[in-house]
């Protein structure tokens, strides 16, 4: 079954915009997080789409190092999110607000 | 001809190592240190000045030792250098500074023997020989001017030497404010030269190069230059209208009102205008301006002399009467006669007022002659030494003031200035007899001392009378060499100084034996009456003073000069620094614009900091927006 590309890059493109919108908008950050995990697998789609397109296998080797980063920043990420809970007993995004003026 | 010299240079090293060690080590190394060096860095460059003297006598008439130790400012075409010269004028003058500033110093070590702060009073004399001996070297107009300022910060910084004191404190600001004044003039006078000489394409200040383009100016600039130049002298050197400072400056210690305030730094002027003679020669008018200012100030001043009470006062108000006897010599254009003025009067005033400084010293502080009398026979050196310097000054021959005042007056007469010589005739009268006053209020007579001084009152040690006593001589035998012409070897300090002062032969006419019998007539007289007011009939002057109370009150209270300038002067720039430039200018204008600076940053910085929310998402947000912009952007430029 062939799907046209450009129905998948469509998909693309719908997933990395409701990962933006969550980021702008939610105020949790554990959702904020799983959102910009969501940027990353839109653009991970993306890059899978066009590497087939193109006949080449430069995009499938992006995507491994992509899964990579999102790996750590998963794990470094979460770990921060857990310590900042177990601080404050929040983590609402507006809550956090040491840093600001 | 000019020959290199190069240890002229050492003549200015050795005071200047003398400051540097008296200002960093003195207080360190101890008061033995101090006084061994102190003295020395003055003796060693007088040694070598007579070493430079000989080699110039040598030398055939006119010829100029120089030096030229660094380039110092080139400006586009102008420039200077750092270039000492010693020309017959220069090396009587360096001779004068340095000799009688050496046996100055030697007395020092003994008058500050009780004072704690000696280091720091001998590398002040140390900084003054330094600047003094720049000032009378330089080669040019522009250095010159820096060791006249230096000498008038060394002023500043010895009137005010014990600034514990708030009344010496301010004098030394008086004195410094005044002369700054006058330096105002002198720069300007500077200026006027250079752009003059500048549209002609000179542009160097060397006195040499000057002297042989000066006739390119105009009479005007000439004389413009001329008069602002006096003014920078009439404040170094204690003349109307600038001398207020003078008199207020007796409050430094007495070696420094011998070495600066009579001997060395007021002659300044005088030098200024012998060294600039062939620029006031172009003046003429200028030159008349410089004779009726000396003239007038020389009565003005010995008038005041007359009745102040204290004998450092009288001493500083008979400096400013010499000082304009100088002023009258080089004004009717007998430079060499105002130059010898300025030497045999270094003699004696230093010797006068080191004699004073032995009096006050032996009278623990005393200034006021009314608390003085009869100690003639405590204080015999001082008493003798004094004597000499005080029959030098009332111009007796042989004593050296004799010849120099009588060369003054008669260059006077014999130019045509018969007003002003009738008033240094009558101004001779007032010297001899306020001079006279002096001793015999402070040497005759029954003691007037406060008993608790009169018991230990003591000659000075002899670190202080041998200076006294070398200056005596010098007061005594000064004078010789500029002998009236004809008589015995002549004149020969004139000669000496024709290069550098230009030809001057007074004739010697009929009216010789008439112009000096009448000078030294009315001396004799103003001795007569300074005895008889004194001596025969004490209470004479106070019967007189009852009399004529407001003309004695008028001369006692100095003309009121003091309180008219603080009338039209001082208040009125208290008045607009207070609330002018105070209260308007400072608090609106200047802190104006340094708060607008701080507010302006201030709220700029209120308004950005809206923009900083610190909340990620609307960062995050306009990044968003941004990419957008972008990718809408190029999608634009692919569809059209």
């Amino acid at each position: 079954m062939n799907i046209a590309y450009s129905w998948v890059m469509a998909l693309s493109a719908a997933i990395f915009a409701i990962g933006v919108a969550g980021v702008l908008i939610r105020r949790n950050i554990l959702v904020m997080f799983m959102s910009i995990e969501l940027m990353l697998n839109a653009v991970n789609l993306a890059f899978i789409t066009l590497a087939r397109r193109m006949g080449s296998m430069d995009g499938q080797v992006i995507v491994f190092f992509v899964m990579t980063v999102a790996a750590a920043e998963a794990a470094v990420g979460l770990a921060i999110i857990i310590s900042s809970f177990r601080n404050r007993e929040t983590i609402n995004a507006d809550e956090l607000n040491l840093m600001r003026w | 001809m000019i020959v290199s010299f190069p240890p002229l240079a050492f003549i200015l090293l050795f005071p200047l190592l003398g400051f540097l060690f008296n200002v960093f080590l003195g207080a360190r190394r101890g008061r033995g240190a101090v006084n061994l060096i102190g003295p020395a860095a003055i003796f060693i460059p007088f040694g070598i000045a007579l070493v430079a003297f000989v080699k110039l006598l040598t030398l055939p008439s006119g010829s100029v030792l120089s030096v030229t130790l660094w380039p110092w400012i080139y400006a586009g075409r102008f420039h200077a250098d750092f270039a000492l010269q010693m020309d017959a004028l220069s090396a009587l003058m360096t001779l004068v500074v340095s000799g009688v500033g050496a046996f100055i110093h030697l007395y020092s070590v003994g008058y500050m023997a009780h004072d704690d702060d000696f280091a720091r009073f001998f590398a002040y004399m140390n900084l003054f020989a330094l600047s003094m001996l720049t000032l009378v070297l330089a080669n040019n107009l522009l250095l010159m001017f820096v060791g006249w300022e230096g000498v008038g910060l060394c002023s500043y910084l010895l009137i005010s030497f014990w600034y514990t004191n708030a009344q010496y404190a301010y004098n030394g600001r008086k004195a410094f404010i005044v002369n700054r004044i006058g330096d105002a003039g002198f720069l300007l006078g500077i200026f006027t030269i250079v752009s003059a000489l500048g549209s002609h394409g000179i542009w160097s200040l060397d006195f040499a190069t000057l002297r042989d383009n000066i006739h390119l100016l105009t009479t005007a600039t000439a004389t413009t230059a001329a008069v602002l130049l006096f003014i920078g002298a009439t404040g170094k050197s204690a003349q109307i209208p600038l001398y207020v400072w003078l008199p207020d400056a007796m409050v430094g210690p007495t070696p420094v009102s011998a070495l600066i305030h009579a001997a060395t730094m007021v002659t300044a002027g005088v030098y200024m205008v012998a060294r600039m003679h062939f620029l006031y020669t172009l003046a003429p008018s200028a030159m008349e301006l410089v004779a009726m200012i000396g003239a007038i100030t020389a009565i003005f001043a010995a008038s005041i002399a007359m009745v102040q009470p204290d004998i450092k006062r009288v001493l500083a108000y008979s400096t400013i009467s010499q000082l304009g006897y100088m002023f009258l010599g080089v004004g009717v254009g007998a430079f060499s006669a105002g130059i010898f003025h300025v030497m045999t009067h270094a003699f004696f005033k230093a010797l006068l007022f080191l004699c004073a400084g032995s009096v006050i010293h032996a009278l623990d502080g005393e200034q006021d002659m009314n608390k003085m009398g009869g100690l003639r026979t405590k204080l015999p050196i001082t008493y003798a030494t004094m004597l000499i310097a005080t029959l030098a000054i009332s111009a007796l021959p042989p004593f050296s003031g004799f010849f120099s005042k009588d060369l003054i007056l008669e260059s006077a007469y014999n130019s045509g200035h018969t007003g002003l010589w009738i008033l240094g005739i009558i101004t001779a009268a007032m010297t001899s007899f306020y001079m006279f006053r002096l001793i015999f209020m402070t040497f005759h007579g029954d003691s007037r001392v406060d008993s608790t001084k009169a018991h230990h009152i003591h000659e000075s040690p002899q670190v202080m009378t041998i200076p006294l006593i070398v200056l005596a001589v010098m007061a005594v035998i000064g004078g010789w060499v500029g002998l009236p012409e004809g008589v015995l070897w002549g004149n020969k300090i004139s000669q000496f100084l024709a290069p550098s002062v230009g030809n001057f032969t007074p004739v010697l006419q009929g009216g010789f034996v008439m112009l000096t019998g009448t000078s030294l007539g009315l001396a004799l007289f103003g001795i007569l009456l300074a005895w008889y007011f004194y001596i025969q009939a004490p209470g004479m002057p106070y019967l007189i003073a009852y009399q004529m109370q407001s003309a004695y009150n008028v001369l006692l209270n100095k003309y009121y000069i003091d309180q008219l300038y603080n009338l039209i002067v001082t208040r009125p720039l208290f008045w607009v620094s207070t609330f002018v430039l105070g209260r308007v200018v400072d608090t609106f204008m200047i802190d104006g614009i340094v708060d607008g600076a701080g507010l302006s940053v201030q709220t700029g910085g209120q308004l950005s900091r809206r923009i900083e929310t610190g909340n990620v998402q609307q960062y995050a947000f306009v990044y968003v927006l941004g990419v957008l912009a972008i990718v809408a952007y190029y999608l634009y430029l692919v569809t059209h």
